[in-house]
């Protein structure tokens, strides 16, 4: 019997791990990435001929089957700009679950934040934001957010990705309004386990206690996801919008996404911001900030002002 | 906004801080209230001067020019009808005027060109 090299072994478990695409409507065109679960590949459209992402389970589990089309569920009901869509869901040939949604290309947020300006990194912070407040006012909770799961496609398109650990809490017509309206489904994770990213979970979250998390545990992630994207030595009215928004007791923090992104709009206007009280001096300096044409002239006729006057009662 | 917006209110305002100035001269101090006003109408005259010449001129440096011509011949008006303080009225007005004059051409929007007639 003749034995197979490392290579060859190699190119069997892949073939056999590649969907099973006879019978669809995809053609297999490459692999985009895989997680946790299942493996995204870049399939093919025949029908439309446009490229799609197309999920698969690496290994038929019931379970894992179950949370892969409550995240298609999840996703095609949350129809943003800022939110990758859902085209189709199914099962292959094999017996594997998938589901295809828009082929997002671009690069990771943690990738291209050094390349921006704190200004263009608030702007996508705020894109960010508003995605997921959108999701809040649908009963979507993403639990796993981090600048790994934003894309910022070419033409500046702000897209959150990774909606797997994502959590249905109530109505959808209702407000993501904490675990009272939180209502289990198939594929949800169970009290107890701990899902997320270290570093950016919120204390509750990280104690695994699922029916304890509400919008203001993606509120202390987008708390940290805005400090992640500050440089060292920020402004202060920034650092104390991450201190409030990561605060440990939920109370602490914004009630909502929305609440913390408007914060950060108002930091852009050089607007007061809730979570900095300041003193007189600030607050001066952050009105001439703001008006600085018209400071810039009071200031000019002032100094000017001050010289007439010391030279004519000299 | 556009040159002669801009120019009314720098000039106006500048007017007002102008003749609040006045406070810092002892002997005119119980006048302070006509100062004000009469400071803010010369700053008023000045701006329009100073916008219609910009929407004309286009230019920094003759509108900085004119701007200061026009602030320091008013302020010799004054000057002249009050009959003292030459200095303390003159230096001033001639400041509204140059920074009026600046202000207009750095943050004024110059007049929208009339669009081409189609025959």
């Amino acid at each position: 019997m003749s034995r197979l090299d490392d290579a060859a072994l190699a190119r069997l478990r892949q073939s056999v791990r590649e969907p099973d695409l006879s019978g669809t409507r995809y053609r297999l065109a490459g692999v985009a990435g895989s997680g946790g679960m299942g493996t995204v590949y870049v399939a093919l459209d025949t029908e439309l001929g446009r490229r799609v992402a197309l999920k698969v389970l690496d290994l038929e589990d019931p379970e894992a089957e179950a949370r892969l089309r409550r995240e298609a569920e999840v996703l095609a009901r949350l129809e943003h700009p800022g939110i990758v869509p859902v085209h189709d869901v199914g099962r292959l040939g094999d017996g594997r679950a998938f589901y295809t949604m828009k082929l997002v290309e671009g690069e990771r947020l943690d990738q291209s934040a050094a390349r921006l300006s704190l200004a263009e990194r608030l702007r996508v912070f705020l894109r960010i934001a508003e995605a997921v407040a959108f999701a809040h006012a649908r009963g979507v909770l993403h639990r796993d957010l981090k600048p790994q799961n934003v894309m910022i496609g070419p033409f500046g398109e702000v897209l959150v990705l990774d909606w797997g650990l994502a959590k249905v809490v109530s109505d959808p017509r209702g407000r993501a309004d904490g675990a009272t309206g939180n209502r289990r489904a198939p594929g949800d994770t169970g009290e107890g386990s701990v899902l997320g990213t270290p570093g950016f979970m919120a204390p509750e979250q990280q104690s695994g206690g699922s029916g304890s998390v509400d919008a203001r545990a993606d509120v202390f992630s987008l708390g940290a996801l805005l400090q992640s994207l500050l440089p060292p030595g920020a402004p202060a009215p920034l650092r104390a919008i991450t201190r409030k928004a990561m605060s440990p007791r939920p109370d602490d923090r914004y009630p909502a996404a929305a609440d913390l992104a408007k914060d950060v709009e108002r930091f852009l206007e050089a607007a007061p911001v809730s979570a900095y009280p300041e003193n007189l001096l600030r607050r001066a300096l952050r009105v001439a900030k703001r008006h600085r044409v018209a400071a810039a002239i009071v200031a000019a006729y002032l100094v000017g002002r001050g010289l007439i006057l010391l030279f004519t009662h000299h | 906004m556009s040159r002669i917006t801009v120019a009314l209110l720098v000039g106006g305002a500048l007017g007002i801080l102008d003749g609040l100035t006045a406070w810092f001269t002892p002997e005119v101090r119980s006048q302070l209230m006509g100062i004000v006003v009469g400071s803010t109408l010369k700053g008023l005259i000045a701006g329009a001067l100073i916008g219609l010449f910009a929407r004309k001129a286009a230019r920094v440096v003759p509108t900085v020019i004119f701007g200061t011509a026009v602030g320091a011949l008013l302020a010799l008006g004054i000057a002249l009808l009050q009959g003292s303080h030459y200095l303390e009225i003159i230096l001033p007005g001639t400041l509204v005027g140059l920074l009026t004059g600046y202000a207009t051409m750095r943050y004024g929007r110059p007049a929208a060109a009339a669009p081409a007639t189609i025959r």
